[in-house]
This record gives structure tokens, C-alpha cells and sequence, in this order.
């Protein structure tokens, strides 16, 4: 009798946990599905565009609705651009707060300043896009891009980046936004890794005579290096994608310059701008290709920040 | 066995209270550690053991709310006064901590990694350095051919005689083990402690341990702490064998912690 039972449990035990092990795996794979799905959607809606342009659309800086001429040289150029700005900026600002609030910060300090940059990450970005134009924007172009202008526009090679007319909008000021935009992110992923290193391995640095910013550089940072990386692409991935806030002060133009000063568009303003007024079956399918193209961007960055952990990894020895 | 009081303290505690907070974590600790001697300090857990060798190379400054009064004199200079650069300070006391805390580097770069911030040596000086360090640590045979790998790579008892040498290769006068072999096999444990008796020729060693047979194999001297205060402090065999204090005979005979 007893017998029974147990059988009958076990086989119920057994069954829950084959039911369990298929729902976790549906869910997983429902990932992989949208994802999928999203690409394959992506490549039908563009087909028409990689039809009429095929590669020139990678070479070509039109933006012409009117004669049907498309390329996404100026908005690719405009996204990497935006991004590669905010990111200068927020590296190093959320990890100087990541630093502060992990080793430096007296404790009753840090709660309140950890809540303050959750607090950032919540702003919406139509409220940071607002605040660019009306607020940070003039005053750019009263008082930094002279400056920039008159003391970098001369210089060969980087002068190219600081030509023309301060305006307030456009890259630079796209790419600051997007930097402030992304420090909570990035600053609180850090804080969190920089936490878990265990006590003791700091300790230890520290006993061997090191200084908090040796300890942190040679031994916090390599430590959580994975997860370091992890934040930045976050913030990244927020930057690449960002919309609204860029769309506000980006300039919007559709035509290549070069220099930081000047409008130009990214990948995702334009769609926000655009996708409601396309006509024609190219020009819709172009800013889907656009949207695809952003799919790929993605996928390299990441597949770049896996690289870079690989040759990190190889620095520090094998591990057998 | 010389008697305590004639061989020169190398460092000493006079007066010492500790707090974490608002907790009494150590009371009036006076104790003078002769150079080139072990020390071991023994007690039930919480008793106050790792906190005293914490003060001694003034790690537990890292911590807002851990305070220390009293005198730690090393070579007669006090290093509780606040004046000392505490980064060369721990250049000269070596700590090597219970569980291994290899850095995440290679074997080579953790132990030259300490070295380069104290010296600017080359290239072969380096290596010599390296060499040195891993000899000492009786680690050299086995990690000659693998010095690029990664210090994670080694087995437990190996990264802890790494760390030891990384705590050597910085040429310390003092070498503090909060339990160095309590996390570790009975062989590695064996090394370990052969090791320190190796070591003792050239460095003054505390060393705390929950482990009485260690502290007897080991240890010049020993001091019981119990509840934060200082039972007894004596020659280890005089400990061990003729105890003065009915506390401590009740700790080391094991009828009590």
C-alpha cells in the first residue's frame, strides 16, 4: 500500500517536472521566435527598397522622397555619431559615480544619491528631448560652440568636426543629451557589479599597499569586467535606439556633414519623423531597411563587446 | 625557548579598544610580538581575534564605523596616530586572508603586480622578483611552466601559497594569516604550516587560527583571547602545558569553545 503511494507520488513528481522543464523551454524559445520573427518581417518590408538600391543604399547619402532616391549613409553616420558622443560622455561620468558610491561615499550618503540616479533612469525622454531644445540647446549655442568653433575649428583633422554655425541643434548636442540620457543606466549596473566583489579580494589589494584608485582599476575592474561591459552596452543599446529625445534636437536633416555642429538625423529619428508622411511603396520599405539596418548595428556591437571580453580574458591568463 | 620579555617586541599593543559601531569588540589589549617569532592568537569565534590583527595594518580604516583607541607601535612608531601613508604601511605588513583571493591576473602578474607599486624594477629584475617570491612560497615547481595562466586556475592550496607569495614579493617585515589554512585540505594545511615555519627566519608572523594543534605546531607564542579581552599571553609550550589561567586550560583542553 505504502508502496503505492510513493509510486504514484514519484510518477506525479516525475510528470510535474517534465511539465515544468517544456514551460520554461517555451518561454525561453518565444524569445528566439520574436526575435525572428521581427528579422524576417523586417527583410519582407524592405524588400522593395533592397529591389531598387541593393548595396548603394550602404554608399549612397540621398534622402530624396520626391525623385524616389534613397540611402542611409547620413542617418547611419548620425546614429553611430550620437551614440559614440554619449558614450564618451557616459563611461566615464557613471563610472566615476559607480566609484564614488562603491568605495568613497560615507554611508548615509549613499543611499539617497543611488535612489537619485533611479530616479534619472526615469525620466521619460520626451522630457530630456524638451529640455534640449528649449533649455540646452540655446545655451550651447551661446556660450560652448563658439568656443569649440574659434579654439578646434582651425585645428587640421579634428577641425573637419567643428565647422560651420552655432545652432545649439544637431549631433553634438544630440550626443550630449543621449550621454546624460545613459549614465543611470550605466552607473547603476556598475555600482551593482562593483558591490559583489567579495570584501576580501579588496582587502587584499589594499594590503599589498594600493590606493583605492589602484585597487578599483586593477583588480574591481578586471573582476567584473563582464558585467562592466554588460552596463555600457545597455547604455548602448539606449543610445543606438533612443528616439524622441534625439528626434527633438538632432536638427533633422537629411544631407551629410560631417561636422558635430551641424543638423543630421539618426536612424531612429527619422523613422519617428518620417514613417506617418511615407508615400509609395520604396520610401516605406526604405525606412524599414533603415529599421533592419539598426537590427544589424546592434548585432555587431554586441558581437564586438564579446570580442573585447575574449581579448580581456586572454590577458589575464588561461584559465584551465 | 628565550623568555618574552628579553627579545625585542617588533610590534606592540598597548592599550588597545576596539568598535565596530557601537560594540566593544576588543578590551585594553597589551601584548608585545618579538621579531621573527610566530604569534598565534587563539579563542572561540567572535572573540576577537581577526579584529586585532586587522588593526595591525590598520585594514579595518576601509570601514566608516570601526574605530580603534590605544597604541599599535611597529618598531616604536605608533601607526593608530593617524600620520602614517597606511599604503606604504601595508607594503611593509604582508596579510594573507582565509579563503585565497588570487587577483584576476596571471599567476606572473599577481605576484608583480604589488612589487610595481612600490619599485620600478625591469624586466629580468621583475622575473628574479617572481621567482624569488614563488620559491619561497614553495609554489615555483609548480607553477614555473604556467606563469601566464591564470591565478583561478590553481588549486585552492596553491592559490593560497600564491597569495602568500604575493604578500612576500613586496618584501614585508610582517606577515599577517587570518586563518590561512582553514579553508584547505589536510595536505595543503601541511605545507602551509611547514611554510611558515620556513618563513619565521626572515618575518615576524601573527597568526590567527581556530585550530589549537596548528597553534601549537606552529607558534612561538600564543595569546587566548576571549570576549574581547586578553586571557593570557605566553611561550606556546608553557600555554599549551601549563596554562596560568583556569579559562584558557578550559579552551585548549576543549571543555569549553
Amino acid at each position: 500500500m505504502t508502496n503505492q503511494i510513493t509510486e504514484s507520488k514519484e510518477k506525479r513528481q516525475v510528470f510535474f517536472d517534465l511539465a515544468f522543464k517544456l514551460t520554461t523551454r517555451f518561454f525561453a524559445f518565444t524569445v528566439l521566435a520574436l526575435l525572428a520573427g521581427i528579422i524576417v518581417e523586417l527583410f519582407i518590408g524592405a524588400m522593395p527598397a533592397i529591389h531598387a538600391f541593393g548595396w548603394k543604399f550602404f554608399t549612397s547619402t540621398d534622402w530624396d522622397p520626391v525623385n524616389v532616391k534613397f540611402g542611409a549613409v547620413v542617418q547611419i553616420y548620425g546614429t553611430l555619431v550620437t551614440s559614440a558622443i554619449a558614450l564618451a560622455i557616459g563611461i566615464p561620468v557613471s563610472f566615476g559615480i559607480a566609484l564614488y558610491l562603491t568605495e568613497l561615499s560615507p554611508t548615509w550618503l549613499k543611499r539617497p544619491l543611488g535612489i537619485a540616479i533611479e530616479l534619472l533612469a526615469g525620466i521619460p525622454s520626451i522630457i530630456y528631448g524638451m529640455w534640449g531644445l528649449f533649455v540646452f540647446a540655446p545655451h550651447l549655442a551661446d556660450h560652448f560652440q563658439p568656443w569649440l568653433i574659434d579654439h578646434l575649428g582651425n585645428l587640421p583633422g579634428i577641425g573637419m568636426l567643428f565647422q560651420g554655425a552655432p545652432m545649439g541643434i544637431g549631433m553634438l548636442t544630440a550626443g550630449i543629451i543621449l550621454g546624460i540620457m545613459i549614465i543611470p543606466f550605466i552607473a547603476s549596473v556598475m555600482r551593482d557589479v562593483f558591490e559583489i566583489v567579495p570584501p576580501t579580494l579588496k582587502e587584499s589589494a589594499y594590503a599589498v599597499g594600493c590606493t583605492t584608485w589602484e585597487v578599483v582599476w586593477n583588480v574591481v575592474l578586471p573582476y567584473t569586467k563582464i558585467g562592466v561591459v554588460g552596463g555600457i552596452m545597455l547604455g548602448l543599446g539606449r543610445a543606438l535606439g533612443e528616439t524622441m529625445a534625439v528626434t527633438f534636437v538632432i536638427g533633422n536633416a537629411q544631407n551629410l556633414s560631417f561636422s558635430l555642429l551641424d543638423p543630421g538625423s539618426s536612424i531612429a529619428s527619422t523613422l519617428a519623423n518620417e514613417f506617418n508622411e511615407a508615400f509609395g511603396k520604396v520610401y516605406t520599405a526604405s525606412l524599414i531597411e533603415l529599421g533592419l539596418i539598426m537590427f544589424v548595428i546592434t548585432f555587431f556591437v554586441l558581437a564586438l563587446s564579446k570580442l573585447l571580453l575574449y581579448e580581456l580574458g586572454k590577458r589575464e591568463g588561461e584559465k584551465t | 625557548m628565550e623568555s618574552l620579555k628579553s627579545l625585542k617586541p617588533k610590534i606592540e599593543v598597548r592599550n588597545l579598544n576596539f568598535y565596530y559601531g557601537k560594540y566593544h569588540a576588543l578590551r585594553s589589549i597589551n601584548l608585545a610580538m618579538p621579531e621573527k617569532k610566530v604569534t598565534a592568537f587563539i579563542g572561540p569565534s567572535g572573540c576577537g581575534k581577526s579584529t586585532l590583527l586587522r588593526t595591525m595594518n590598520c585594514m579595518y580604516a576601509l570601514y566608516p564605523h570601526q574605530k580603534a583607541v590605544g597604541e599599535i607601535l611597529i618598531d616604536g612608531e605608533n601607526i593608530l596616530d593617524g600620520k602614517r601613508d597606511l599604503n606604504s604601511l601595508r607594503a611593509k605588513i604582508g596579510m594573507v586572508f582565509q579563503k585565497p583571493t588570487p587577483f584576476p591576473m596571471s599567476i606572473y602578474d599577481n605576484i608583480a603586480f604589488g612589487v610595481k607599486l612600490h619599485e620600478k624594477l625591469n624586466r629580468s629584475d621583475m622575473d628574479d622578483r617572481v621567482e624569488w617570491a614563488l620559491k619561497k612560497a614553495a609554489l615555483w615547481d609548480e607553477v614555473r611552466d604556467k606563469l601566464k595562466q591564470s591565478g583561478d586556475s590553481l588549486s585552492g592550496g596553491q592559490q593560497q601559497r600564491l597569495c602568500i607569495a604575493r604578500g612576500i614579493a613586496v618584501k614585508p617585515e610582517v606577515l599577517l594569516l587570518d586563518e590561512p589554512a582553514s579553508a584547505l585540505d589536510p595536505i595543503s594545511t601541511a605545507r602551509i604550516e611547514e611554510l611558515i615555519s620556513e618563513l619565521k627566519e626572515d618575518y615576524t608572523i601573527v597568526i590567527v587560527t581556530h585550530n589549537m594543534q596548528q597553534a601549537a605546531r606552529v607558534s612561538d607564542y600564543t595569546a587566548y583571547l576571549y570576549l574581547g579581552e586578553l586571557i593570557e599571553f605566553g611561550e606556546t609550550t608553557s600555554i599549551f602545558t601549563t596554562p596560568k589561567q583556569k579559562a584558557t586550560e578550559d579552551y585548549i583542553t576543549g571543555r569549553f569553545g
